[in-house]
């Protein structure tokens, strides 16, 4: 596989915020041991976290050929039975404090076949290994941590092309220290993992998060050179005062998992500009790997508000509502990405890891956007946010963005469908003027709008709007 | 009220515990003390102290009573 860990064996590949470190010729080793042990291609749950183990077993997987299923490490064990009846995986690789809990939940048969860096590989109840496609490297869940039993398949020459194409346009060497800020089950999290190990630099691991203070320390002791984030993580850095703090190391911020405000936007690449940083905004999805866009840094003031241009082996083009490619600027239609990283395609069993693959390079990706006339893309909304009112299309988006510019200070969500849209909104707002301003300014009918108050608006871990818990909401009880 | 109950209904809002599991709370000990809870924790005290935290000090806020202590260098006494 492309990583050769056992070329330059004595280089670090990672080090913990205990000081612990592992080499590339440490996770060639792990490699061969499991090798002596469970020779073959296997299913394996790997339960992630940012730890060195996580790591080492992830990688040394890959190098073998062993399929693994990505998972948190916090899972809860209801739910990973479920998946593992689904998937019948061979084998599971979790930290040692999970193998005992795992046993009691008759999930793994004791005692472990192999025990190193703090993880423990151990054999389930299923057998044999179920059949798999030859090209098949990895499953990824596209919704993080619920116990989805969606996951997107990714093969070899995915994982090889996304991680050559991101190391190109970051410029990413050997002396490249990223720290990790993301979940490495989490598609952007592992795309970082995967672009060092390709450029054989060394990541820094911890599961301390930003509000701690030893992820500061660590980051600081280690001279940490760069670091990933979402939209939520940005707003979290600005709220901490992050563009005071001393960090002489960093040199390069990345941010994607959604799109980041314009004024937040200008103010990461305005500090960039102004400390001699690269502030690198992408965009991606778990089903192209992980990254299909990203914007220049020398960009981001001018394109503010942009994802850039396709990353290098990838193009972007846009589709009308007739599947025509629009050539004009400025014109909206839904994103499609063509790339050797667009995954397979999806699993929802084991049933589906035979399949090769359904995609054929091309990833309609349910997001609309527009493109400049110097060939820059603009993500206006998701696809299924668009609904029809009296025949006139709508953004609930867009609609969600100009309520906020309103009325200041609050917090609202649009979900709609059929000639209704239903805008939730943090109490204190008088109904009747929120109503009034919207139909004002999308000049449709009142009576198409719902104004509903409530106490907050449901948000994920990420900071995501649950628009799905607003339906059930709607339902009634 | 008392700072203290003060103190405490700041975490019993936050993070929807009951206020006696609170004295060996630490971060990250219960789902709802993640990084998204922390902030609107830090956000909560802040309002209810009329007070504004240091990051060195929300960074260092590791646990309930921890806490306590980084407070009275804001003169919040309990």
């Amino acid at each position: 596989m492309a990583w050769s860990f056992d070329s330059h064996p004595d280089r670090v590949a990672a080090i913990d915020d205990t000081g612990a470190a592992i080499t590339r010729g440490q996770i060639a080793g792990l490699a061969a041991q499991i090798r002596d042990v469970v020779p073959g291609r296997h299913l394996a749950f790997c339960l992630c976290s940012n730890t060195l183990g996580s790591l080492a077993g992830y990688a040394a997987f890959v190098e073998n050929r062993i399929v693994p299923l990505m998972l948190s490490a916090g899972l809860d064990h209801a739910l990973l039975g479920r998946l593992a009846e689904l998937y019948r995986p061979t084998l599971l690789w979790a930290p040692h404090a999970l193998v005992v809990p795992l046993v009691e939940a008759a999930l793994v048969v004791e005692p472990p076949i192999l025990s190193e860096h703090g993880y423990a590989l151990m054999r389930t109840r299923y057998e044999p290994a179920v059949p798999m496609h030859d090209d098949l490297a990895v499953l990824l869940s596209t919704s993080g941590s619920t116990g989805s039993p969606h996951f997107v398949r990714c093969s070899y020459a995915n994982l090889a092309a996304n991680a050559a194409s991101i190391v190109e346009y970051l410029e990413i060497g050997a002396d490249e220290r990223p720290i990790t800020t993301l979940p490495m089950e989490y598609s952007y999290g592992l795309s970082i993992l995967n672009a060092h190990f390709a450029a054989g630099a060394t990541v820094l691991v911890t599961s301390k998060s930003l509000v701690e203070k030893e992820f500061w320390s660590f980051f600081q002791r280690e001279r940490a050179t760069s670091f990933g984030g979402v939209p939520y993580t940005y707003g979290m850095l600005k709220r901490l005062r992050f563009f005071t703090m001393d960090l002489p190391s960093l040199k390069t911020m990345t941010q994607a998992g959604g799109k980041l405000s314009e004024a937040l936007h200008r103010e990461l690449a305005e500090y960039a500009h102004a400390t001699g940083r690269r502030f690198f905004v992408m965009y991606g999805q778990t089903e192209a790997t992980a990254r299909m866009s990203y914007l220049p840094p020398q960009r981001s003031l001018d394109k503010c508000g942009s994802i850039g241009i396709a990353i290098p082996g990838g193009e972007l083009s846009l589709r009308d509502a007739d599947g025509g490619t629009i050539t004009q600027p400025e014109i909206t239609g839904e994103l499609v990405y063509v790339g050797p990283n667009v995954s397979l395609g999806y699993a929802h069993s084991s049933d589906d890891l035979a399949k090769g693959d359904e995609n054929s390079h091309v990833l309609v990706t349910g997001d609309m956007a527009r493109r400049d006339a110097d060939g820059y893309h603009y993500i206006v909304g998701r696809k299924k946010r668009f609904i029809k009112i009296f025949g006139n299309r709508v953004n609930l988006d867009e609609m969600e963005q100009l309520i906020l510019s309103a009325f200041p200070g609050t917090d609202c969500a649009c979900i709609g469908r059929d000639d209704k849209v239903t805008i939730f909104i943090v109490d204190g707002n008088p109904a009747s003027d929120v109503r009034r301003f919207i139909a004002g300014k999308t000049a449709l009918h009142p009576t198409a709008f719902v104004v509903t108050a409530v106490l907050a608006i449901p948000k994920s871990g990420a900071g995501k709007t649950l628009y799905a818990e607003l339906e059930t909401s709607l339902a009634g009880p | 009220m008392t700072n203290t109950e003060k103190y405490t209904k700041a975490f019993v809002e936050a993070f929807d515990v009951p206020p006696d599991t609170l004295p060996t709370l630490v971060y990250q000990a219960i789902s709802s003390w993640d990084s998204v809870g922390h902030m609107g924790l830090m956000a909560v005290l802040e309002e209810t102290f009329g007070i504004t935290m240091e990051i060195d000090d929300v960074i260092d806020f590791s646990s309930f009573e921890k806490g306590k202590t980084l407070l009275t260098k804001y003169g919040v006494e309990f």
